[in-house]
């Protein structure tokens, strides 16, 4: 009886090193500008090639600007390490989407997307975010870039065997909360390192009723509480979501590719390391108040006290407290905020623009706020326009920039001034994260929405 | 990749629960398409005004504090990927990390550039936080072959975990990478053979 995270790792694993980690065979293999240059160097100052180039795509995305693209990198800086990654897959053979390409975007919207990511693959990024990927049913982590470099050159990573966790969510998610919510909810009473050393299964009624799109902004958030990363058992929804995309299997091989996913879940009686329950109908629409994702409360609760924070923890507490301008025991509904930014890989997909838009419609931006919306892709822009929302969110005061990380980390120009609060579709409200100073809440689209609208620290389920 | 064997030094307390790397290195730094120089931005939003100058309260800026040797409050190197956070780390002239806990990707990024993480209990680690508090001059000694660590104001030890592959490399300043390419053949087995 093995579980669904066991089975794909025994059938990647190439031999085990006695007393130590698993040589693990990478199917899929991503890479952006940042944490790679320092790979493509070690493999030159080895005299290396890279081993398997169709298993490695590239995109350009953090350092990327959000406005006219179609001109050249304005930092020089940013712009050499876009021409770094240029220059690395003419010389190593590699697919470059480009800023520019229609392919082009976060890498982990681009995988899903363009059928590059599957059920039962094991997939690495040098990037902590690739647990999106889980949401296939495959093993997706972020490595650091001595690991890409392996990767690269040998197609193998060296890792010791995580261990398991599963997370079972049931009954249903009430109206106006969403994955995000969920997520939040989880990490908030897991703590960011509650799930380290593990590598989690989603399971359970909640899970089997999202979207694909939802299922990846729950994955992706596996890394902030610690997990290498998290994955769901592939179903009819993903079987769905893959077919017909442009690098997914066709024909015959579609057929032989399916009858294996299907045999990708736990076997009943699997044991895990430990199991966790939650039930869906308890969450509320989440906000955070603090300095990690995991100091995260529904949004009409009241932040912790003092008191409520054990001894060793309180000097990072008060430390977090005053880095927002919040105060131990303060309820935050109604408190004024500058930005919104929906986007990044955890929430700039199509669904989350759809969630967005169709809260807006008829409504409109707040004028203290500036709002960011950022596509994940240019094939995210794309359904934007094709499908009406464009139009809805023009009408709303909104405008739409274009596909990058952006806001998300502010690696280009998309920074959050220092004492401004931003309501945050992204992952990570570290202190600087948007920009040094910059003060972050994240929240789900909805949240989102509803203060892009208002202008304030709203209930969403107010205004459904 | 240097090699780690024992190490015995003053050392910098870090009091801070949740250190996550954009705090070790700030995003906007990560622009180098090389491995060097990281150090100097190392903690740089807690370590720098706006315009550049030290700040005077942050632990890096203080004389009294030095050494090889980084001790940190709980979960610490939170956050992304980033091996930069490693870089800077070394860069900055720290051999080894002590905590009570550590994010995983972190851990492995030190120990893939010569860095050790070194895992204590809480008890242990508040200790080492008090012996400093009365004497910033209090040393650590780190002995990789016996794994034990040992707070030399107090002379008390104890002992920590590190997986044998890992320790052999460290002690003797191996990579992966060396270890992967020595398995060629093992790869290419493994392609022929898999049949999904
Ligand atoms: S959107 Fe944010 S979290 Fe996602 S890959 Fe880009 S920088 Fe990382």
């Amino acid at each position: 009886m093995k579980t669904l995270f066991d089975k794909i790792w025994d059938a990647h694993t190439v031999s085990t090193v006695a007393d130590g980690p698993t040589q693990l065979y990478i199917d899929r293999h991503f890479c952006h500008e940042v944490t790679s240059p320092q790979a493509f160097n070690g493999l030159r100052a080895r005299g290396l090639n890279v081993l398997r180039p169709d298993r490695t795509t590239l995109t350009a995305d953090h350092n990327t600007p959000t406005i006219n693209q179609d001109q050249p990198v304005k930092d020089p800086i940013s712009k050499n390490q876009l021409d770094t990654l240029s220059k690395n897959a003419k010389e190593f053979g590699l697919t470059l989407y480009a800023l520019g390409h229609k392919k082009n975007g976060v890498v982990h919207i681009i995988g899903p997307e363009n059928g590059y990511t599957q059920p039962g693959m094991t997939i690495v990024c040098g990037d902590s975010h690739t647990s999106t990927h889980g949401a296939f049913g495959s093993i997706a982590f972020g490595i650091g870039t001595s690991e890409v470099e392996m990767v690269l050159a040998t197609q193998c990573i060296l890792q010791s065997r995580p261990k398991t966790m599963r997370i079972t969510f049931n009954g249903k998610l009430g109206k106006g909360v969403t994955a995000k919510d969920l997520a939040l909810y989880m990490i908030s009473k897991l703590t960011t390192g509650g799930a380290t050393g593990y590598f989690v299964e989603y399971a359970g009624e909640a899970i089997r009723n999202m979207s694909m799109e939802e299922r990846m902004t729950l994955c992706n958030l596996s890394i902030e509480m610690g997990a290498r990363g998290g994955l769901i058992a592939p179903d009819e929804t993903t079987f769905n979501y893959v077919k017909g995309r442009e690098f997914a299997p066709k024909g015959e091989e579609w057929d032989k590719a399916l009858a294996y996913w299907k045999t990708l879940k736990t076997d009943e009686g699997a044991k895990f390391d430990k199991e966790l329950i939650f039930d869906a109908a308890d969450i509320q629409p989440m906000i955070t108040y603090g300095t990690n994702p995991g100091m995260g409360m529904g949004v009409n609760e009241n932040i912790p006290t003092l008191e409520d924070i054990d001894e060793a923890g309180r000097i990072s507490f008060q430390k977090s407290m005053d880095y927002m301008g919040f105060n131990p025991g303060e309820n935050l509904e109604g408190k004024s905020i500058d930005y919104v930014f929906l986007g990044s890989c955890t929430n700039g997909r199509i669904e989350d623009f759809r969630a967005f838009t169709n809260f807006v419609k008829g409504k409109k931006k707040a004028d203290n706020v500036t709002a960011w919306l950022v596509p994940g892709s240019w094939m995210v822009e794309q359904q934007i326009k094709d499908e009406g929302l464009y139009d809805i969110l023009t009408a709303a005061g909104f405008e739409l920039r274009q596909p990058g990380c952006s806001a998300c980390l502010a690696m280009n120009d998309d920074k959050v001034p220092a004492g401004k609060y931003a309501v945050s579709t992204s992952n990570r409200n570290f202190e600087g994260r948007q920009g040094p100073g910059a003060r972050t809440i994240l929240a789900g689209p909805l949240v989102a929405a509803a203060a892009a609208v208002t202008g304030k620290i709203t209930d969403p389920r107010t205004m459904l | 990749m240097e090699k780690f064997q024992k190490l015995t030094s003053t050392y910098v307390p870090l009091p801070i629960e949740n250190v996550d790397t954009d705090q070790i290195i700030p995003a906007r730094f990560l622009k180098a398409t090389t491995k060097e120089g990281f150090g100097d931005n190392l903690f740089a939003d807690w370590r720098y005004e706006k315009d550049g100058s030290p700040k005077k309260d942050f632990v890096l800026n203080n004389p009294t504090y030095s050494g090889e040797i980084l001790v940190a409050g709980k979960n610490f190197g939170s956050g992304s990927s980033r091996e930069h956070a490693a870089w800077a780390i070394g860069g900055y002239g720290f051999r080894a990390v002590v905590s009570s806990f550590f994010a995983d990707i972190f851990r492995n990024n030190a120990l893939n550039n010569g860095i050790l993480p070194v895992i204590v209990s809480a008890d242990f680690l508040s200790e080492i936080f008090n012996s400093i508090n009365k004497d910033p001059k209090a040393t650590l000694t780190i002995d990789l072959e016996s794994q034990t660590i040992t707070n030399n104001a107090t002379g008390k030890s104890e002992s920590f975990e590190i997986n044998p592959y890992k320790k052999e490399c460290l002690l003797k300043g191996l990579d992966d990478i060396d270890y992967l390419l020595s398995k060629k053949d093992s790869i290419e087995n493994y392609e022929k053979e898999r049949t999904f």
